[in-house]
């Protein structure tokens, strides 16, 4: 039994090198902590911070339970209108994921399709997609985001508007990073397209479109992931960015972001806790997603063996 | 007399996950001064591991875990890095297999070789110069003095390894490694350069350890040989002795593998086989290797049925056929005539015939397979297959009859499959594509029957490309073509990346499936021994003109034209064996 799971492990070489790097396994299981934890707030939270019922003006500001001015009740403290700190952390963590999850969904699947468009065909349609990445590339993500909230803002009716703000977010910050998959898949299919196994689906008269997504598609998802799980840290980031300018999820909806911004108007009154903990929390996820990418990258990578 | 280099019991060990790997064991080597010892072997016998314990460049984690290591009287193990440092380069250096990565692109030959003489001698700039170019002249530049100041691009692939051996030879070594020195390069240039090392070993004094692949080679011009296996000594000692009456068990089935110029044989045998496959029973019901020679024979038959009236006309015929490549698409204002891969190619084929396409490299064979295949697009002249004009490649349709006929077997086996499928998924593309069966069980079925008949255990069809060996992976690619009921094979190169054995037994595989299904095959080939055991007739390329077209029999005695019989007579053989001595 014990020597069939190391011959298991043994044989998969990403499994192998992971559970030989110390600091991948502690980056995981932050990873997993942060993000299961945000994923089960509705069962851990203690209060609903969506529910207006749940929490009361008159507990506004409290300092983390172990200190002197703290409240059992709190164990982080609570901010400005009650709410249990905790409770927001957790849901805003949640609402932090899922707009990253998304958005880097979205540049996902925008990138690898024209990466792989520009690199199969190559020509004029590689030189196309390739210019428009530049130019986005010479945009700060944030401006594109900004731009892209703005016109959303402008052209949605007001009352529809906090309702879509997620699909804003998502498409605003996705359109922001799609250009690194992009290059990566078009740099990758470069590559794979002359490999014999391609021309000989070429030969066969497969249509070029599935042999970019059968064939080609599955040859490049190494370097894809890499790009992926780097992203999502600066998806994350994104968003808190986009929130804390105000321009991201609506103050009424707890992300990292806005729970930044709310805690920074408190900051010079004494009240460090608002905004430092959802910080911390940011931090942490951001740094565990982040050496998790790193991992990735270097496994996949042979001439860093 | 002590030899200039001795090995005695030398082990190199690399650790690895799946515990430790012998790479050597327990080795006894001996090496004179004047003498070139061949080492060879097949991938994975050791025999590049060999070269780099002696050079000290042992790659990490390899290391060596016991014996010793003599040159004349200084002991290598011994040494420490900085001592070994000042050793390499001057006492022993190497030569390396590929002429356009040994050297550094950025530096005039001139720099490179004066700055390894001063970093080993104590000279002036002046002396260092005029050294390189005596030793450049000695190597066989021509105009030595001038060329010196080029760099490495401006060289041909045979002048380039020449400044490589140079390079070797400015410290004036005892000892020379050379690692596949030739395998880059074409045969006519080969001839060449192992004729200087000839030379040099002769001249100079120089011991050197030649390691290849080519038995061909070792025949020609080492003095002593050492066959390598496993990174174990099967058999060592003087060259004509030991390949031409080989005592090993192991030598005897090498030597039977080789293909030899001047002889056809029917088959191979005596072949060595040790892919150790699982031998589990398991297996998909109902299907055997004749199931799918049935299905395959049947589907013959109804093609010459339906071809009857056709019977004589030539399976391919190709007609003044010239591609052209453009480094820039021709515009509306400028007028470029672009490279021409081929020129005014004439040829065909009867139906079960086997074609030889032979030349060196930049002859063409290559593009002459791509545009039959419709991989690229002729600029004039017409291919007929079966008498009817075959569409070039971007106006075929995707579901033009031919692009079922025509099947391709690729060179390099690691890049023909898709890594990322399973060999079932790898098999069933052309049979769902072409709709040749329908129903998973059936489809499954045919592709069981299908590995059986190219000799691989039914259980292939579960795992993936990179649990194969080179030779299994070919065997899944013969699969692939077959397995689209072709009545025409392209082979492009399909044995060039293979060990010698592996190479017997695919073609082996390739001369039975042709035989018992009456396949027309285009063989592409560099290797004209190999083609002797494979083809009917030749045609011979040369910078995308084709200068012969004869029968192989007729063709192998008596070539008429000059650049034929240059070619066969550059070829290294082991003529030198079966002369009477």
């Amino acid at each position: 039994m014990v020597t069939a799971l190391k011959r298991y492990v043994l044989e998969r070489e990403l499994l192998y090198l992971f559970l030989n790097s110390k600091v991948a396994i502690i980056a995981a299981i932050i990873a997993t902590l942060t993000i299961g934890s945000a994923l089960l707030a509705p069962w851990i939270a203690s209060t609903d911070p969506y529910d207006l019922k749940s929490f009361d003006l008159l507990d506004s500001l409290y300092a983390p339970a172990w200190t002197d001015e703290g409240d059992e009740r709190f164990l982080l403290g609570t901010d400005d209108q009650g709410r249990d700190l905790l409770s927001a952390i957790l849901y805003g963590t949640r609402l932090s994921l899922l707009v990253g999850v998304l958005s880097i969904t979205f540049a996902g699947l925008l990138g690898v399709t024209t990466g792989l468009l520009a690199g199969y065909y190559g020509g004029w349609l590689d030189t196309i997609i390739m210019r428009i990445a530049d130019v986005q590339l010479s945009l700060p993500a944030i401006l594109t985001a900004l731009l892209i909230d703005g016109i959303a803002r402008g052209i949605l009716p007001r009352e529809s508007h906090d309702n879509l703000m997620i699909v804003v977010l998502t498409v605003a910050i996705g359109l922001s990073l799609w250009v690194n998959f992009a290059r990566t898949a078009r740099a990758s299919t470069l590559v794979e397209r002359n490999r014999e196994y391609v021309q000989a689906a070429v030969i066969m008269g497969m249509h070029p479109i599935r042999i970019m997504f059968t064939q080609i598609l599955p040859n490049i998802m190494g370097p894809i992931m890499v790009i992926l799980t780097v992203d999502l840290a600066v998806a994350i980031l994104l968003e808190a960015t986009l929130s804390f300018l105000g321009v991201g999820v609506p103050p009424n909806q707890p992300s990292l972001g806005t729970l930044i911004r709310t805690g920074t108007e408190y900051l010079f009154s004494g009240e460090w806790w608002i905004v430092l903990f959802p910080s911390l929390m940011l931090i942490i996820l951001i740094i565990a997603v982040n050496v998790l990418g790193d991992f990735l990258r270097d496994a996949l990578n042979p001439r860093l063996r | 007399m002590t030899a200039l280099l001795t090995i005695r019991d030398l082990s190199v060990r690399f650790p690895t996950r799946f515990g430790e790997f012998t790479a050597i064991e327990s080795l006894d080597l001996t090496v004179n001064a004047g003498e070139l010892h061949g080492l060879v072997g097949e991938s994975g016998a050791g025999k590049s591991t060999i070269g780099a314990a002696v050079i000290g460049l042992l790659q990490y984690p390899g290391y060596i875990a016991s014996g010793e290591l003599y040159l004349q009287d200084t002991n290598l193990r011994e040494l420490d890095d900085t001592d070994f440092h000042a050793l390499r380069g001057s006492r022993i250096s190497m030569i390396f297999q590929d002429p356009q990565t040994s050297l550094n692109p950025l530096m005039t030959i001139a720099d490179q070789l004066i700055g390894t003489i001063t970093q080993h001698s104590n000279v002036s700039d002046s002396e260092a110069r005029q050294r390189a170019i005596d030793l450049l002249n000695e190597t066989g530049i021509i105009d030595a003095e001038t060329r010196i100041d080029d760099y490495p691009h401006q060289f041909s692939g045979g002048m380039r390894q020449r400044v490589v051996i140079a390079l070797a030879l400015c410290t004036d070594p005892e000892l020379i490694i050379a690692d596949e020195p030739t395998t880059a390069l074409d045969v006519s240039v080969q001839k060449q350069i192992l004729a200087l090392l000839r030379e040099l070993a002769q001249t100079r004094q120089v011991g050197f350890i030649l390691i290849t692949h080519d038995i061909g080679v070792i025949a020609e011009i080492t003095d002593r040989v050492t066959v390598l296996r496993h990174g174990r000594v099967m058999e060592t000692g003087d060259t004509l002795s030991v390949l031409g009456n080989p005592q090993n068990e192991y030598t005897q089935a090498l030597m039977a593998a080789v293909p030899r110029l001047h002889t056809r044989l029917e088959r191979f045998v005596n072949i060595v086989t040790d892919d150790d496959d699982d031998s589990s029973s398991w297996s998909v019901e109902g299907a055997s290797s004749d199931y799918a020679a049935n299905w395959l024979n049947r589907d013959i038959t109804d093609n010459k049925r339906s071809n009857t009236s056709t019977a004589d006309t030539p399976v391919l015929s190709v007609n003044d056929l010239t591609v052209r490549f453009y480094k820039n698409r021709p515009g509306w204002f400028k007028r470029d005539p672009g490279f021409k891969a081929l020129s005014d190619i004439n040829f065909s084929m009867q139906r079960g015939e086997v074609l030889g396409i032979v030349g060196e490299s930049g002859s063409g064979k290559s593009t002459l397979a791509k545009a039959i295949v419709g991989l690229v697009d002729p600029s004039s002249g017409s291919i007929h297959f079966n008498g009817e004009p075959l569409p070039p490649g971007s106006k075929r349709s995707r579901h033009h009859a031919a692009r079922r006929e025509i099947q391709m077997i690729f060179q390099d086996p690691f890049s023909s499959l898709n890594n990322r499928h399973t060999v079932e998924h790898i098999l069933s593309e052309p049979v769902r594509f072409y709709q040749l069966a329908s129903g998973s069980a059936n489809i499954k079925k045919l592709i069981a029957s299908i590995l059986e008949l190219v000799e691989m255990s039914q259980t292939a069809l579960l795992k993936y490309p990179h649990q194969f060996s080179g030779g299994q992976r070919q065997r899944i690619a013969v699969a692939r073509a077959l397995i689209a009921r072709p009545s025409f094979l392209v082979c492009d190169e399909p044995t060039s990346a293979l060990d010698v054995s592996i190479q017997a037994q695919i073609l082996n595989l390739l001369k039975d499936l042709q035989q018992t299904f009456d396949l027309s095959i285009l063989f592409i080939s560099h290797n004209l021994a190999v083609v002797r055991q494979m083809a009917n007739s030749v045609v011979v390329l040369k910078e995308g003109e084709l200068v012969e077209t004869a029968e192989t029999e007729a063709f192998f005695k008596a070539p008429k034209a000059t650049y034929s019989q240059q070619l066969l007579a550059e070829t290294p053989s082991l003529d030198v064996l079966d002369r009477p001595t």
